[in-house]
This record gives structure tokens, C-alpha cells and sequence, in this order.
């Protein structure tokens, strides 16, 4: 199975770099989704509609962040988040223990209203740690990345659904 | 909060503001109208990525419930297909 055939030699080479490695990139993140998609049809063929739908989801999370690789705060963020549940998993195999890890978090207290500025850090991953400068462009590669992945889910689904 | 911030400075912030701007759906209406406001700019932007991950839910339950009712091998094939068309 070649999955990455078509990542090879861009058929319409266009003068603008940046157009191409939009191209580029996209291509990546339909290749490496349709990948996952293909391994958990393989590998889960007993599984639970709903957990099949949070493997697609945790896949389409996954592709979106290999595409971009580590130059994001964001994709490195969401890289990380899936490692350590590989790890977690890792340490125990059944994978039904304790659904739900308690987290100590040290709370600073903030008397003052949550500001778009701290909703918008919430919703990006890796947002906290970045000065809001960063913030702002992260999130526009962060929403086109989302789109384009949306896009490209409703076409898998189109055609499958035929 | 680091008590030395690097100097950014004002144009830069409008930039990625237009920017952030003209990624948003509903900027195409108001592309005449001066910057909006960056807090309102921020909401939207805000209930836009909500939006795009209650997409990503649904359409992974619905890509779910499709490879549920197709057998296997069409469903391999038909998602190499769609790979090799993209």
C-alpha cells in the first residue's frame, strides 16, 4: 500500500511558496488521516460505535498536528497531550482503569472575569504559555488547520457514504 | 507573567488582528467596514474554533457509523480511492 504516492511531485507547481507548502501540508494531513482512518478500520473491527468515533477524533487531532509538525506551539502541544496517553496506556495495557486522572492543579485565583483573550488560550493548545502576540498567529494557523481538516472529513465521508 | 516583554508593537498587533480577521467566516460581509473591535474580533474567533471542534465530534460519529455498515474491504478501498484523488 503506497499511501504517500501523492505527496510525491505536486502536480501543479505554482510560483507561490507559500501557496505550495499550503499544498503541501494538506496533502500531508489527508495522507496521514486517511492512514489512521484505514488502521483503526483494520485493527478495531469489533469495537463500539462510539469508541471507533473517539479513535477518529483523537486521528483527526493527530493528523492536523503531524502536518504541522513541531513549528507550532499548538501541534507540539497536541503532540505531547497524545504521547502521554500512549504512555499512560503503555503502563496499563487494559486501558480501563481509572477513566478519569485527577489532576492537582495549584489555582491562582483570578477575581476577575475570564477575558476573550484567556477563553481563546483555553481553546488552542499550548495557549497558556504564549504571549498573546504568538497567541494570535498560532491561533490563525491553529483555525486553518481545523478547517481544512473538516473539509477533508466531509469529503471521506461524502464518498464513503457514496 | 515575565516582567520583561519584548516591545511589540502596535502595527504588528493590527496585522495579525486583520489577519485573524479575514480567516473568519462571516468577514466577507463587512470587508468595507473598518477593523472591528479587537474584543469582539476575539469572541468570534472564540465560538468560530467551538464550532470547528463540534464539527470534527460529528463527523467522526458519522465517519464511524458509515465504516460500521460498510464491510471491510469496500471500505479500504474506497478510502485508498479517495486518497489517490486528493
Amino acid at each position: 500500500m503506497h499511501f504517500f504516492k501523492c505527496s510525491q511531485g505536486n502536480p501543479n507547481p505554482s510560483p507561490n511558496p507559500n501557496s505550495t507548502n499550503l499544498n503541501v501540508s494538506k496533502t500531508m494531513q489527508t495522507s496521514y488521516f486517511l492512514r489512521a482512518v484505514a488502521l483503526i478500520n483494520m485493527a478495531m473491527p469489533a469495537s463500539s460505535t462510539m469508541q471507533r468515533g473517539r479513535s477518529i477524533r483523537r486521528a483527526a487531532y493527530a493528523s492536523m498536528a503531524r502536518a504541522a509538525g513541531s513549528r507550532r506551539v499548538w501541534s507540539r502541544a497536541v503532540l505531547r497531550r497524545l504521547q502521554h496517553r500512549r504512555e499512560r496506556l503503555i503502563r496499563r495495557p487494559s486501558g480501563a482503569g481509572r477513566r478519569f486522572v485527577i489532576r492537582r492543579r495549584i489555582r491562582v485565583s483570578t477575581p476577575r472575569e475570564p477575558t476573550q483573550a484567556d477563553v481563546l488560550r483555553r481553546l488552542v493548545p499550548g495557549g497558556k504559555a504564549m504571549d498573546f502576540c504568538n497567541l494570535l498567529e498560532e491561533t490563525a494557523n491553529y483555525i486553518q488547520c481545523l478547517s481544512t481538516q473538516v473539509s477533508l472529513m466531509q469529503t471521506v465521508a461524502d464518498s464513503i457514504s457514496g | 507573567m515575565s516582567s520583561r516583554r519584548s516591545r511589540i508593537s502596535e502595527e504588528e498587533i493590527n496585522e495579525l488582528i486583520s489577519k485573524l480577521h479575514s480567516l473568519l467566516p462571516e468577514s466577507r460581509r463587512r470587508s468595507g467596514a473598518s477593523r472591528a473591535s479587537a474584543a469582539k474580533l476575539l469572541k468570534e474567533t472564540c465560538s468560530y474554533i467551538k464550532s470547528l471542534n463540534r464539527e470534527v465530534n460529528d463527523l467522526s460519529d458519522r465517519l464511524s457509523d458509515l465504516m460500521a455498515t460498510m464491510d471491510t474491504n469496500s471500505a479500504q478501498a474506497e478510502i485508498i480511492r479517495e486518497l489517490l484523488r486528493s
